[in-house]
């Protein structure tokens, strides 16, 4: 009973760590690739001991910096509601990813342990409840911070966040259909199968379109460029533009947690999880007949944990290369392209998938 | 104990957030000043108050999204449920589809999509 409640705690912990530093080094990956992009050097002065390691100290001096500027409260602001903005923001990202598994069962002895932190069996409603909750941070922030300009933003953010929504949760009623199952875990290890007798029946190749419309949506969701427009920190001023200090360190951090987590469920929905091709959990089975590799139980869960990780981070190397490939949308565009053209693609996707899941059964 | 992970998940991302607003509380300087508080704009003093009224576009697309959002949830358990309720479950949902779609086209066609 305590070993299980600790290892529960060893793998929340595990998580949230993971996911905490992951978004702080993707700050730093942000600024290198966008210098790297532009011809530029980029961060490269924060030293340790006389080392640049090529700019990646910058992530711990700007947190140093942050906690050490002044926290502050424009005059007039609901004090309440803007101290907790912010934490409405970063709560729903740390806790998204409580639902998505990084590996299948870890076996120590008699123990069966799941390498995933809550196995629901309505794992993906469980994740579209709390990351719509993220609104609540956006809106509040600019209603809170008694600014017409933070007030304009938080409704451009919050419209653009609900309007995409719609198109992400209806993406991938296909990717449920064909796998059966809400529970993130099942639909993982159903695209261990193989179509064909070789290509692994991964959400991406029995639903291409859905992938396109989710990580479309996904990206507005988070508001990055191209649909950054709700804090465009070049040219428009958003909905944090009363924050300082820690208050808005959490803001940034929230955005590139939720790359994180967008990045992992993309990898769990479309690209096999942990799932590595032909791996199952005695050795990889070859397809062709080419024979069976037996490898130890040990060996591949690590394999597949570090398919997961590697997979996130590609993801999260897309979501950052989209930003220097894609110029920012107006608003209306945003709007236009979420309701009009979107929407109609995820329904008609919706109905073809339900078509041929007919006629094939 | 289903639900224990979750808890402690919670409670655990809870004291990260509650940990990082108080951080510059204790660490961060705290020198107000009339100026330094007013609200951003510019420079210039504030024209108008923040809280007034605004486009009613916002609430036009906050009830779709209600409309909308209820409809993909009652989905997910048909989407689940798809192959055991075969072709009689797909014509239920495609009249359920159908009454929403003439909805979205009245607003459509009304001009409750449409920003300029």
């Amino acid at each position: 009973m305590w070993v299980d409640v600790l290892i529960i705690l060893l793998k929340v912990l595990v998580v949230l760590l993971v996911l905490i530093h992951l978004g702080a080094l993707l700050t730093w990956a942000e600024r290198k690739q966008s210098a790297a992009i532009q011809d530029r050097i980029g961060p490269n002065r924060a030293r340790i001991a006389g080392r640049a390691a090529m700019g990646l100290f910058h992530a711990l001096a700007d947190g140093i910096k942050m906690v050490t500027k002044e926290d502050f409260v424009p005059a007039g602001a609901h004090r309440t509601l803007h101290t907790l903005a912010p934490a409405a923001a970063l709560f729903p990202a740390l806790v998204v990813f409580a639902a998505i598994p990084f590996g299948d069962v870890l076996r120590i002895g008699e123990r069966v342990i799941p390498l995933q932190i809550a196995d629901l069996n309505v794992g993906i409603v469980y994740i579209f409840a709390i990351s719509s909750m993220a609104v609540y941070g956006t809106m509040l922030a600019g209603w809170a911070s008694n600014n017409n300009y933070a007030l304009l933003g938080g409704l451009r953010a919050s419209s653009q966040m609900i309007s995409y929504e719609i198109t992400m949760g209806l993406s991938i009623i296909g990717v449920l259909m064909i796998y059966e199952s809400a529970q993130l875990n099942v639909i993982v290890q159903k695209q261990g199968e193989l179509l064909w007798g070789f290509l692994p029946k991964w959400g991406i190749v029995v639903q291409p379109a859905a992938f396109f419309l989710f990580l479309a949506a996904a990206m507005a969701e988070n508001k990055r460029v191209p649909f950054d427009l709700p804090e465009g920190e070049s040219e428009i001023i958003g909905y944090f533009v009363e924050y300082s200090s820690m208050k808005f360190a959490m803001f940034f951090l929230a955005e590139f947690v939720e790359i994180v987590i967008v990045s992992g469920l993309v990898a769990t929905l479309f690209f096999g999880g942990w799932q590595v091709p032909y791996l199952y959990a005695d050795g990889f089975h070859w397809p062709f007949g080419l024979g069976v590799w037996q490898l130890p139980h040990l060996l591949v869960v690590l394999l597949q944990v570090a398919a997961f990780g590697f997979k996130v981070l590609i993801g999260c190397w897309v979501l950052l290369t989209v930003r220097w490939t894609l110029p920012r949308f107006r608003y209306d565009q945003v709007m236009h392209l979420g309701w009009k053209i979107l929407l109609e693609l995820a329904f008609v996707n919706l109905l073809i998938t339900a078509v041929v899941v007919l006629l094939i059964t | 104990m289903n639900m224990l992970p979750l808890l402690i998940t919670f409670v655990l991302a809870g004291l990260v957030c509650a940990l990082m607003l108080s951080l510059s509380r204790l660490f961060g300087p705290r020198r107000p000043t009339p100026v330094k508080s007013e609200p951003f704009e510019c420079g210039m003093d504030q024209m108008e108050q923040p809280r007034r009224q605004f486009s009613v576009k916002f609430s036009v697309v906050a009830m779709l999204f209600i409309v909308f959002d209820i409809e993909v949830a009652f989905l997910y358990p048909w989407a689940v449920m798809f192959r055991r309720l075969d072709v009689a479950g797909f014509l239920a949902v495609l009249v359920f589809l159908g009454l929403l779609t003439v909805a979205f086209v009245y607003a459509w066609r009304r001009g409750a999509l449409e920003w300029n």
